[in-house]
């Protein structure tokens, strides 16, 4: 690769990933992302993009390879954001309470934890929400209590699996905004794991397409193409209706499809 | 309150008045001998003429009950939180948890008599009603334990959750549910536990309704054994009652199983 490691957050090399029976899951995987950028992973389902970002997070241990942070143990940061598919709340607990929870297990009292419980629930807008329950809200609410459950501990990076997958068109497009404004503000590593070609295209600087050698399903997945997007942010509905938008759609999609550009 | 409520209230008692009457009636009408089947009303006059040594007796085994259910409820949330730790543990020790569930409590109870010793009954009783309501709480807090959604587990490993929080912020109120559940079958085991023992066993300082039921009998008292019946079976009836609303008051503000949603 050829970006700089001084500007490097995590590097991975040679990276393997084989579970039980032996099959390797991902393989060979080589990457350094910088900080602060945004960066996309894109593939078919089961070509272990949540592997991948499971071992980023430390639930998972590389079979082969290494992982190394930036830091002088290289060992994965201690507050790292990780937004699932799912909100992932606990129905029990209010949104705030919710929000709450990586502070209480670092054992801070509440007290002293109120006001980045309410900063980071006022920067997903969801301000006036704080005392509602999980099954009171929307999938777009939940996702952004997640978001602010994340953010809340402040943290250099940001893994995002599949986040906005099962909310509909116009709340995925929002939260799309909403998103890379926190980033842009904030200066996160934002790592964001989708299926969606135009998400990933409109969100990103960088995109990694993953795939599989042949269509047989088993195969290992690796990373296929390393794709810049190097249209300029802010970006907003223009640049969703821009040529160079589609243009790199299509270049996405081709690399999904295993041609080469 | 709504239609289908007073419905739902109002149907079951109609049914059950109405279930009174014709044996009340049939009773009087083919002059049924009250040592076969005694009539409704005569049942209730036994309930006054023995009222004080009934209530006793209610009292007895209501405590016996209610203490049985309290250890299972301990016992069982607690067993269950070691094996949710220690696998190890688990696999060793949970068929002999089978075991104890699955034997009949009748067929242990000369046994346990024998062990605590006969001037001990009391605490036979106690033991046996305690076997019978211990396993369904043991089986269903394992199984909640067990059944908490990974994403949130692995949520609590991303932020360095030690063992004791997990378990406190996480697995526990996860489990309320099945905890609660196992509760409501476990309340009505520990009275049959009670009310068998006490057939098996005897009674030990205080008579309980198990005893009274046995005594009526011998004397083919039948209204007063009804009378007991009677008593057992509300006895019952308040236990599932308190357990379900306890159940609502704690889950009617997220699960799934409890909360009103207008339809
Ligand atoms: N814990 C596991 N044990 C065995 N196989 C697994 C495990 N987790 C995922 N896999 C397999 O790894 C492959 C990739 O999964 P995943 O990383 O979830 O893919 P993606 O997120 O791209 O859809 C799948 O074939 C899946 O069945
Ligand atoms: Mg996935």
């Amino acid at each position: 690769m050829s970006t700089s490691s001084a500007t490097s957050l995590v590097q991975l090399s040679h990276v393997t990933k084989s579970f039980e029976d032996g099959r390797d899951v991902v393989t060979d995987i080589n990457i350094d992302i910088a900080q602060g950028s945004f960066v996309s992973l894109v593939g078919p389902s089961g070509c272990g993009k949540s592997t991948l970002l499971r071992m980023l997070a430390g639930l998972l241990q590389p079979t082969k390879g290494d992982i190394l942070w930036l830091g002088s143990d290289h060992a994965r940061p201690a507050d790292l954001g990780f937004v699932f598919q799912d909100a992932t709340l606990l129905p029990w607990a209010s949104v705030s309470e919710n929000v709450y929870l990586p502070l209480k297990l670092k054992e801070i009292t509440r007290e002293a934890a109120e006001p980045d419980i309410d900063a980071a629930l006022e920067r997903v807008g969801l301000g006036d929400a704080a005392a509602k329950l999980p099954h009171e809200l929307s999938g777009g609410m939940a996702m952004r209590v997640s978001i602010a459950r994340a953010l809340v501990t402040e943290p250099p990076v940001l893994l995002m699996d599949e986040p906005f997958a099962a909310l509909d068109e116009l709340s995925r497009e929002k939260l799309d905004d909403d998103l890379l404004t926190l980033w842009r503000e904030l200066g996160w590593t934002v790592i964001f794991v989708t299926h969606s070609v135009y998400e990933s295209v409109y969100l990103s600087e960088r995109i990694l397409v993953m795939g599989t050698d042949g269509d047989a399903a088993g195969k290992p997945g690796r990373i296929v193409a390393d794709l810049p997007i190097d249209a300029p942010y802010p970006r907003g509905l223009a640049f969703r209706q821009c040529q160079s938008y589609f243009g790199h759609c299509r270049t996405v999609s081709s690399a999904l499809r295993g041609e080469t550009s | 309150m709504t239609s289908g409520r007073i419905k739902r209230i109002a149907l079951p008692h109609l049914v059950g008045l109405a279930f009174f009457l014709i044996w009340e009636v049939a009773v009087q009408f083919y002059e049924v001998p009250q040592f076969l089947l005694p009539a409704p009303s005569r049942i209730l006059e036994a309930l006054a003429d023995n009222f004080a040594s009934l209530m006793s007796a209610l009292w007895v085994t209501l405590r016996i009950t209610v203490l049985a259910f309290a250890l299972a409820v301990v016992g069982g949330v607690a067993l269950a939180v070691v094996f949710s730790q220690s696998r190890t543990v688990e696999t060793a020790l949970f068929p002999f948890a089978v075991i104890l569930q699955v034997t009949p409590v009748v067929a242990i109870a000369p046994l346990v008599l024998i062990w605590v010793g006969f001037d001990n009954v009391n605490l036979a009783l106690l033991i046996l009603a305690w076997i019978v309501a211990f396993f369904p709480i043991l089986s269903n807090t394992t199984l909640g334990l067990r059944s908490v959604d990974h994403h949130l587990m692995e949520l609590f490993t991303l932020y360095g959750a030690s063992r004791w929080q997990r378990l406190w912020s996480l697995q526990l109120p996860a489990s309320l549910p099945h905890i609660l559940g196992g509760m409501k079958i476990s309340g009505g085991l520990a009275l049959i536990g009670a009310v068998v023992a006490e057939f098996v066993a005897g009674s030990g300082s205080g008579t309980g309704l198990a005893w009274r039921i046995i005594e009526a009998g011998n004397r083919l008292q039948v209204p007063t054994m009804f009378a007991a019946l009677l008593l057992l079976s509300a006895l019952g009836i308040a236990i599932f009652f308190s357990l379900s609303v306890l159940e609502h008051i704690v889950l009617s503000r997220w699960h799934e199983s409890a909360i009103d949603r207008e339809k």
